[in-house]
């Protein structure tokens, strides 16, 4: 160790790495914190359905808390400089959401349906394998550079799990869109939401090959950086590829958030302003094109336009019709601002997948307009790690995968949310954590595992250079 | 469960969550890192105990009993000038540390010198607290005053050792 001093000619600056802490202990405190939360949550559903705690307090408390616990000490042993934010924001929602779902399952209306089953007990058993496959990616996954090996066999990968739910025997057309697959004794699984991790792999392993030739070989014009026609090629197979989810298994969701996932990324590789409008105008065309000949498509579209004209066709009994949009709409605004509290709002009302789609319409009501606003800004934090994950990796491939993975997920929530709220037409997707499903809650533990994976990478202390025996802890000095 | 319990759980609960997330932020504000620039000088005495501090954990036993020692001499060198070549003024302070000098970008000194070699050349406290200076096989010699060094060789105060174009010197 040195110190360097100037003369008053010359200024003297040293330039040393702040190194980052490991956070651990940070990570800690706010996963107590993210656990107590749900707790509070669910003693608040319990005082206000049945008038006293509910008997699985404990039980569930602790159950949340174990899971917890072990998501900390695999992130502890096996990445200990990993991003100290990312596993208490997404243990909250999940907590969050079992509490919702538990709190659905107590409704007298939903319990009088004929499908109705005790929701909570599954998703907690699911939460628990999603945490088993985050500490999984963190043991298997030593370094997430290790999967640009796979960049051809994920796109192959992904394309397989999309086109499943079409084999006959194996999909099953569920509430008309296709995009579940039976598993003899296991129950149903929806692969789209595996497929996205796989995608993402795919897009930044071949864009940091291709990146150079899509950004720089361009024309420029009408402002507009115009890439050449040869270029266009991946974009128009992805394209081309979210489109036929569109028409054949009729999942506008799925099929936005592949195409608008390699936007992103695209724009990310290239820094060229000129994919997002092509991407845009492509998104929109292909949206209009298929919704003027899909029924489907087209139904939701209209239910979009006017919920309240497909709620009153719902009433009058005609097939094919729902009432869940207005449903929805009619429980946030019965929310307000400050909701009406924990277990005393009506958003059972929706019925049908309350508990799963429409989940975020329960936390509206009951949350009022500041909880949603709160769930929004966990969300919003959640895709703020992970780009400033990609902000932080030093290669690449890391970089991209950062940036898709947290761009899917920006966007399946932008798809959901705005679905549910009536700003998009409503799509067959989950809220990452929150609804019920097995497959959405363990693909995002899995994606939460692989951006914690690459922070714990990018925030790695660069390893110190060999020590030389006489010259240890040296500092460079250099004059400005 | 009476109306009012239920509302302040309602509005607390919701204070809970915004507090979780004003947490969260915060964590966000204190976990941004990267490179910092100090400046050095009109700060140098205060900052010097502090890295003092820092260096008595870091030295090992040995030399730290070295420096003090070499430290309350007499006549014993307190700095390191470099008086010729493009780092003129750089001042390094002896404090019981091995300086290294060479073109490497960890040595002590990196000389920015087409004359020096990577690895040039030493200065190091010896058991009685003498600086020494020894060159490390440099391609163009180290020279203390006009000759060459072939061995470790103790440093007059304010004696000129040239490395390349470069002039360093010991003083008090």
């Amino acid at each position: 160790m040195s110190s360097t001093t100037n003369t008053p000619t010359h200024h003297t600056s040293t330039i040393g790495a702040i190194g980052a802490p490991s956070r651990r202990n940070t990570e800690l405190a706010l996963l107590v914190f993210a656990v107590a939360i749900p707790v509070f949550a669910y003693a608040n559903v319990g005082l206000a359905i049945d008038d006293k705690v509910p008997a699985g307090l404990l039980s569930y408390g602790l159950g949340l808390g174990l899971l917890a616990a072990v998501g900390h000490l695999a992130v502890r042993k096996f990445a200990p400089y990993a991003d100290p934010m990312l596993l208490p924001l997404a243990t909250l929602l999940n907590g969050l959401g079992l509490v919702v779902i538990w709190r659905l399952d107590q409704s007298k209306l939903l319990q009088s349906l004929p499908n109705y089953f005790q929701a909570a007990p599954r998703q907690l058993l699911y939460t628990a394998l999603g945490i088993g496959l985050f500490v999984v990616v963190l043991i298997f996954l030593k370094d997430h550079r290790v999967l640009q090996r796979y960049t051809y066999i994920s796109m192959f990968g992904a394309l397989v799990l999309l086109v499943l739910p079409l084999v006959p025997g194996l999909g099953a057309n569920i509430y008309g869109a296709k995009i579940w697959i039976n598993i003899p004794g296991l129950g149903s699984l929806q692969p789209g939401e595996f497929a996205k991790i796989a995608l993402a792999v795919f897009f930044a392993g071949y864009l940091m090959v291709k990146r150079d030739a899509l950004a720089l070989a361009s024309r420029r014009f009408m402002g507009l950086y115009l890439p050449r026609g040869r270029d266009l090629g991946p974009i128009l197979v992805v394209w081309l590829m979210s489109i036929l989810i569109l028409v054949f298994e009729t999942d506008l969701g799925t099929s936005l958030l592949f195409f608008g996932m390699f936007v992103i990324m695209l724009y990310v590789a290239t820094e060229r302003t000129s994919w997002i409008v092509f991407g845009l105008l492509m998104s929109a065309a292909g949206a209009v094109g298929v919704a003027s000949f899909e029924p489907h498509v087209q139904q939701r579209v209209q239910a979009w336009l006017d919920p309240m004209k497909e709620y009153t066709l719902s009433q009058q009994g005609v097939v094919g019709h729902s009432e869940q949009s207005m449903q929805a709409l009619w429980a946030f605004g019965s929310g307000g601002t400050l909701g009406t509290g924990l277990g005393q709002g009506h958003s059972d009302l929706i019925r049908f997948a309350a508990n799963s789609d429409f989940i975020l319409a329960t936390f509206g009501e009951e949350l009022g307009l500041a909880g949603i606003m709160a769930i929004l800004l966990i969300y919003g934090l959640i895709v703020e790690r992970g780009v400033r994950t990609a902000l932080a990796a030093r290669d690449p491939f890391g970089k991209l995968l950062a940036v898709g993975l947290s761009g899917a997920f920006a966007l399946q929530v932008f798809v959901v949310a705005g679905g549910v709220m009536g700003l998009i037409p409503l799509t067959g997707m989950t809220m990452p954590f929150m609804a019920y499903g097995g497959s959405s809650v363990l693909a995002n533990w899995a994606l939460i595992g692989i951006l914690i994976r690459i922070s714990d990478t990018a925030r790695r202390p660069a390893p110190a250079p060999a020590g030389n025996p006489d010259a240890e802890m040296t500092q460079v000095v250099r004059p400005s | 469960m009476s109306e009012l319990t239920l509302t302040v759980m309602r509005l607390g609960f919701l204070a809970v969550l915004w507090l979780f997330v004003i947490v969260a932020v915060q964590v966000i504000r204190s976990d941004l890192f990267g490179t910092r620039v100090t400046q050095r000088g009109s700060r140098r005495e205060s900052g010097r105990p502090q890295q003092q501090a820092a260096r008595q954990q870091a030295a090992p036993p040995q030399q730290r009993q070295q420096a003090g020692g070499g430290r309350q001499r007499r006549n014993a060198p307190t700095k390191l000038v470099v008086s010729e070549g493009t780092l003129t003024g750089t001042t390094v302070a002896l404090q019981g540390q091995t300086i290294t000098l060479g073109r490497a970008h960890d040595s002590t000194i990196v000389l920015d010198d087409d004359y020096a070699s990577s690895r040039h050349a030493r200065i190091y406290p010896d058991r009685d607290g003498n600086w020494i200076v020894e060159d490390l096989g440099s391609t163009n010699g180290t020279y203390l005053d006009r000759s060459r060094l072939t061995t470790a060789t103790p440093i007059p105060l304010g004696a000129p050792i040239r490395i390349g174009k470069t002039v360093i010197e010991l003083r008090k």
